[in-house]
């Protein structure tokens, strides 16, 4: 296949038009829905608890640790993409190529397991 | 419309959308203003014909690594860490520090004619994905698995520097 950027274009358009739905019914909402405006219905939640303090406190690290696994996993998942696309002429060699790479990345896993950084309370 | 418009029209934005990473003074706009950037250089990356470059920019850094950037200016207490403004000497001192660099620069892109990469060789199908993959497992295999030792140790130093002991608070 001899694939141009302008083939791509049903992309963008598709991508636009989400984006332009997405505006359509922001405007539209606003435009038709009441107004009602008072301290009590402009309020984060209206219907809930009062809200104490302020939304940014700092967060444990904990939430940090498995966005970065996350982001390594993801990675990984990455570079299996273009492996898995050309498997077939790749054949055996590719294979084993694959096999170290995530025998080292299942090493990290099994690392991070045993550390128990996934298991939330202990 | 022309393809070159097209580039126009791109690195406008993008150069405005980072300068708005830069200018906006909630951190939260500038990661925000980061994401949008990172869209324009999608679609650079489409402009030149590497459309998996652009899904991976997409995935990996206008979402991944973006949710980092949000937590780490979650994690500091904002109202604590408000830098002091600079004194008038110090922003003079960064204006013309830039501004020769700027100059520089741009001295060094006119004087030297980069030559077009390839000339006749170009191939237009080089960024694609199969031939991305022929490459890298192929030509660039030590690299490639030079990578998931570096994965691997990006998780243990991950764990080492952020593992918190039981019974403290999440909150």
């Amino acid at each position: 296949m001899n694939y141009q950027p302008q083939d791509f274009l049903p992309i963008f358009v598709q991508l636009a038009a989400a984006l332009a739905f997405i505006v359509l019914v922001m405007v539209l909402t606003h435009a038709l829905g009441p107004k009602r405006h008072s301290a009590k219905k402009d309020d984060s939640f209206e219907c809930g608890i009062e809200s104490i303090g302020d939304a940014r406190t700092p967060i444990s690290v904990k939430y940090f640790l498995v966005a970065i696994l996350f982001v390594l996993f993801d990675l990984e998942i990455v570079f299996m993409y273009p492996w898995a696309v050309n498997f077939k002429q790749l054949a055996w060699n590719g294979f084993y190529e694959m096999i170290v790479f995530m025998g080292l990345l299942l090493a990290g896993f099994i690392y991070v397991i045993k550390k128990g950084i996934l298991t939330w309370e202990k | 419309m022309e393809i070159s418009n097209i580039w126009y029209f791109l690195s406008a934005l993008t150069l405005l959308s980072a300068l708005m990473v830069i200018m906006s003074k909630n951190p939260i706009h500038s990661v925000l203003y980061l994401v949008f950037t990172f869209f324009c250089i999608s679609a650079h990356y489409v402009l030149l014909n590497a459309q998996f470059l652009m899904a991976v920019n997409i995935i990996v850094y206008a979402g991944a690594i973006m949710v980092l950037f949000l937590f780490v200016i979650m994690m500091f207490d904002l109202k604590k860490n408000i830098p002091e403004s600079k004194s008038s000497l110090t922003k003079l001192a960064g204006s013309v520090v830039a501004g020769t660099l700027l100059v520089i620069l741009i001295a060094i892109v006119r004087k030297n004619n980069i030559p077009a990469p390839l000339g006749d060789k170009f191939n237009s199908q080089t960024g694609m994905v199969e031939n991305l993959g022929q490459v890298l497992y192929g030509e660039f295999l030590l690299p490639f698995e030079l990578v998931s030792i570096l994965f691997f140790v990006a998780m243990v130093g991950a764990v080492l520097l952020g593992k918190r002991e039981a019974g403290e608070r999440n909150f």
